[in-house]
C-alpha cells in the first residue's frame, strides 16, 4: 500500500528517488515509526524530503494519501490507560489465531474496533475478542496476531494527518514571492566560469612546481596556471513605473540583492517606465536629468551581457506598438517600444523578463495584450523562487 | 542503541529529537537546515553531552575543499626534508596528516563529526564527499592505504542554505529544518539561560522581541543569541519591565544594522503597529 505514496510524491512533484525509499523501508523494518502514523510522518519527511520549500507539498499529499485511514476515533482516556498497563501474553495456539485472521483487511478491522469502541466498557486482557493488553485479538496493545493493528503504546501524541493539516510550512513554498535573501542565493547561480583555456597564466600551480622541482633534480622550476574567474556581465533593467508600485517591496529587494552580488564580472543597472525607448534612466526616480541614450548602452556592452528586464510588462497597448506612444510629452519617442524590445534580444540573445504579475493572469488580467506581445519576443518568468531559478537557467544554456 | 533525549542547556523540540534518533538509527548522516541563531551547531555539543562520546568538528570555509577534510599531503615539508637529506623521506606516509574526517573514522570509539556550515563551501564541495559519507572510508593513493571507519561516526551537517547543496548529497542525508523557535519553546530556551527570571520582564521582553521580528522593513532579524545578550543588559541595568515595549532600551543589542534601528525607532512610536500597504 505504500508504494502507492510514492507514486503519489513523485506524481505531484517530489522527486523521491529509489534510494530514499529504500532507506524509509529500511527505517520502518527497524521500528522506527514504532507504528504509529505521526511518526511515520515524521520519519517519512525526514528521508524522503530534503527542503523546507517542499514542506508544505508534502503535507498536502499526506493528508491527501492518509486521510481515509485515520477515521479511528480518538480513544476514551480509561480504555487508553488500560492498554499502556500491559499484561502478560496469555497462552495462545498460534495455528488458530493465524487460521482465523487470515482473511482481515485492515478496513475490517477498522469496523470492528469502532463497534467495540461502542461497546466496550472495562477492561480485558488476553483474549481474543475486546480491545486489551497480552491477547490474540486483532487490536490492542503487546498482544499476538498476524494481522492486527496496534492501539497505544509508544507514540502518537500528535495525530498525523492533524499535524499534516495544520499546514506550518506553508511560507517556505517555492513558488511563493521571495525575499532579499533568496534573491540573492538565486543570484548565485548565475555564474559561469573561465575555462582553462582562456585568459592570462597567472597563478601559481604549487603541486605542479613542486613536481617539476623534483623532477628537475631540486631546482627550482615554477609552473604557472590559469585562475578561474567569474565571466558573467549582467545588465539588469528595473521598471519603475505607477504600475509597479504595488510590487516596491519585492523589487526593492531584489535591487538590493543584485547589487549585493558582487561575483559578476561586470554588472550595470538602468531604469525605465514602463518600456523602454530612447534613454534609460541611471536613478529608480526616472528624472530626466539622469539618462543615458539607449543607444550608447547597445554599442557598449558587448553581446555577451545576460539581460534580465524586471517589470510588469503591463500598459497601454499604444505605449509599446506606437510611435510617440510614451507618456512623456516633452519628448516623443520616435520608435515603438516594441522595436527597442526586439533590439535588445537581437543584441543579447541571454534575455528574460521578470514578472511580478502571477502567470496565471497573463492571459486574461490588466495588461495582457502588451504581456502576450513581449513575452513573444523575451522570454517571461514569474517573479518568484522558481521563476528567477528557471529564468537564470535560462541565461546560462548554450544554445 | 543509543538515543538521544536532549541535554540540560539545550531545549530540543520533540521533531528534532525524532530526526537525530532516525539518523542515529539509520547511520546516515543528518543535515540541520535553519535560519540563523536556531542552535543548530548547539545541537551537536548537546547530542555529545546527552551520549557522552567525543565531537569533532569540522569548520567549513569558502576555501575548503573536501580533500582538506581526509587528508593532507604536506609536499612542501618533504621537498624542504629532501634537500638537506633528512630521515625518513623516502616515508611518503610521515607526510600524510588526516583531517577532520579522517580523524573521525580512525577512532577507536564512535564519535559525533559535525561538519559545520556545509553551504559556505564551492557548489561542488558536497560532491566531493559523497563516496565517503556513504561508504565512510577512503582511499590515499600515495601511502596505497584504505581509511574505514571501524564504527561508523554520527555525522551532524549544519547549512544556513547559503547555497543549494547538490541533490545527490541530499539523497544521502536525513533532513531536517529548524523552524525559528515560536514563543513558548523561546520561553523555555530563555528559562535555560536564565535561573529565576522575573517573569514580568521575560514576557515583555519577548513581546517586543517578536513585535521586531514582525516588521517586516527589519533586514537583519534578530535571533535567539541576541534576545539572550538582551536580557543580560536589561537585567544588570535593572530596567522597568513596564519600560521595555514602550522604550525597547538598549536597541542596540538586538539590531546590529543603523538602518534597522531607525526603523524600530519609528515602529515603537507607531506601538509596532504594522503596516501594510
Amino acid at each position: 500500500m505504500f508504494t502507492d505514496f510514492f507514486y503519489l510524491l513523485r506524481k505531484r512533484g517530489i522527486k523521491v528517488s529509489l534510494n530514499e525509499w529504500m532507506m524509509l523501508i529500511e527505517a520502518m523494518d527497524k521500528g522506527l515509526c514504532r507504528s504509529s502514523l505521526t511518526e511515520f510522518y515524521y520519519l517519512s519527511r525526514a528521508i524522503l524530503i530534503k527542503s523546507e520549500a517542499d514542506f508544505d507539498k508534502y503535507d498536502l499529499i499526506f493528508s491527501e494519501f492518509f486521510k481515509g485511514i485515520e477515521s479511528i476515533k480518538e480513544l476514551p482516556q480509561d480504555l487508553r490507560d488500560w492498554l499502556n498497563d500491559i499484561q502478560p501474553q496469555q497462552e495462545y495456539d498460534k495455528e488458530e489465531v493465524d487460521r482465523r485472521n487470515k482473511d482481515m483487511t485492515l478496513e475490517k478491522i477498522q469496523k470492528m474496533m469502532e463497534e467495540r469502541l461502542e461497546e466496550q466498557k472495562e477492561r480485558h486482557d488476553g483474549g481474543s475478542y475486546w480491545i486489551g493488553t497480552g491477547g490474540t485479538s486483532v487490536f490492542g496493545n503487546s498482544g499476538y496476531n498476524p494481522t492486527g493493528i496496534r492501539v497505544e503504546g509508544e507514540g502518537g501524541s500528535r495525530r498525523a494527518l492533524k499535524v499534516a493539516g495544520e499546514r506550518n510550512f506553508r511560507d517556505f513554498r517555492e513558488d511563493r514571492t521571495l525575499n532579499e535573501r533568496q534573491f540573492q542565493l538565486a543570484f548565485r547561480r548565475l555564474r559561469q566560469f573561465t575555462t582553462r583555456q582562456d585568459g592570462p597564466k597567472d597563478t601559481l600551480d604549487l603541486e605542479q612546481t613542486i613536481q617539476q622541482t623534483c623532477n628537475n633534480g631540486g631546482n627550482l622550476k615554477i609552473v604557472l596556471e590559469r585562475p578561474r574567474i567569474n565571466s558573467v556581465k549582467l545588465l539588469v533593467l528595473f521598471d519603475s513605473g505607477g504600475s509597479m508600485w504595488p510590487y516596491t517591496t519585492m523589487c526593492n529587494s531584489l535591487f538590493q540583492a543584485v547589487s549585493k552580488s558582487n561575483h559578476f564580472k561586470d554588472l550595470k543597472v538602468y531604469y525605465f517606465h514602463n518600456c523602454f525607448y530612447e534613454s534609460l534612466y541611471t536613478d529608480p526616480g526616472c528624472s530626466y536629468s539622469n539618462t543615458i541614450e539607449t543607444e550608447w548602452v547597445l554599442k557598449n556592452l558587448d553581446e555577451e551581457y545576460k539581460v534580465i528586464v524586471v517589470g510588469d510588462a503591463s500598459m497601454e497597448i499604444s505605449e509599446l506598438t506606437y510611435p510617440g506612444g510614451a507618456n512623456f510629452y516633452n519628448h516623443p519617442n520616435e520608435r515603438p517600444g516594441i522595436e527597442w524590445i526586439e533590439r535588445f534580444k537581437a543584441k543579447y540573445d541571454k534575455m528574460i523578463w521578470m514578472n511580478p504579475i502571477s502567470e496565471q493572469n497573463w492571459d486574461s488580467g490588466y495588461g495582457y495584450q502588451t504581456i502576450q506581445l513581449i513575452k513573444r519576443i523575451v522570454p517571461m518568468y514569474h517573479l518568484t523562487v522558481k521563476g528567477l531559478e528557471e529564468g537564470l537557467k535560462n541565461l546560462l544554456v548554450r544554445k | 542503541m543509543s538515543e538521544f533525549k536532549g541535554s540540560n542547556n539545550y531545549v530540543v523540540s520533540e521533531e528534532l529529537m525524532r530526526s537525530v534518533n532516525i539518523a542515529i538509527a539509520l547511520q546516515k548522516p543528518l543535515l540541520i537546515k535553519g535560519e540563523p541563531g536556531t542552535g543548530k551547531t548547539m545541537l551537536a555539543q548537546a547530542i555529545q553531552e546527552a551520549l557522552g562520546k567525543e565531537l569533532i568538528i569540522w569548520n567549513i570555509k569558502s576555501t575548503t575543499k573536501a580533500q582538506d577534510g581526509l587528508y593532507v599531503y604536506d609536499t612542501v615539508q618533504r621537498l624542504y626534508d629532501s634537500q638537506f637529506g633528512n630521515e625518513g623521506v623516502d616515508d611518503i606516509g610521515k607526510y600524510i596528516k588526516l583531517g577532520k574526517l579522517g580523524e573521525a573514522f580512525d577512532q577507536d570509539k564512535q564519535v559525533i563529526l559535525l561538519i559545520d556550515e556545509i553551504d559556505k563551501a564551492d557548489l561542488e564541495f558536497p560532491n566531493d564527499l559523497l563516496w565517503e559519507l556513504d561508504k565512510m572510508e577512503f582511499y590515499i593513493p600515495e601511502t596505497q592505504q584504505t581509511v574505514k571507519a571501524k564504527i561508523r561516526p554520527i555525522v551532524i551537517i549544519t547549512s544556513n542554505a547559503e547555497k543549494e547543496l547538490p541533490d545527490a548529497f541530499l539523497r544521502r542525508c536525513i533532513f531536517h529544518y529548524i523552524s525559528f523557535p515560536d514563543k513558548e519553546m523561546m520561553e523555555e530556551i530563555v528559562k535555560v539561560h536564565f535561573d529565576n527570571l522575573d517573569e514580568k520582564l521575560l514576557e515583555q521582553v519577548l513581546e517586543t522581541f517578536y513585535a521586531i521580528r514582525n516588521i517586516k522593513e527589519v533586514h537583519k532579524k534578530p535571533s535567539t543569541s541576541e534576545v539572550i545578550d538582551w536580557i543580560q543588559a536589561l537585567e544588570i541595568a535593572g530596567i522597568d519591565p513596564e519600560k521595555i515595549y514602550k522604550e525597547v532600551p538598549f536597541a542596540g543589542v538586538l539590531l546590529k544594522k543603523t538602518e534597522d534601528l531607525a526603523i524600530v525607532e519609528k515602529a515603537k512610536e507607531k506601538k509596532f503597529q504594522v503596516t501594510r500597504w
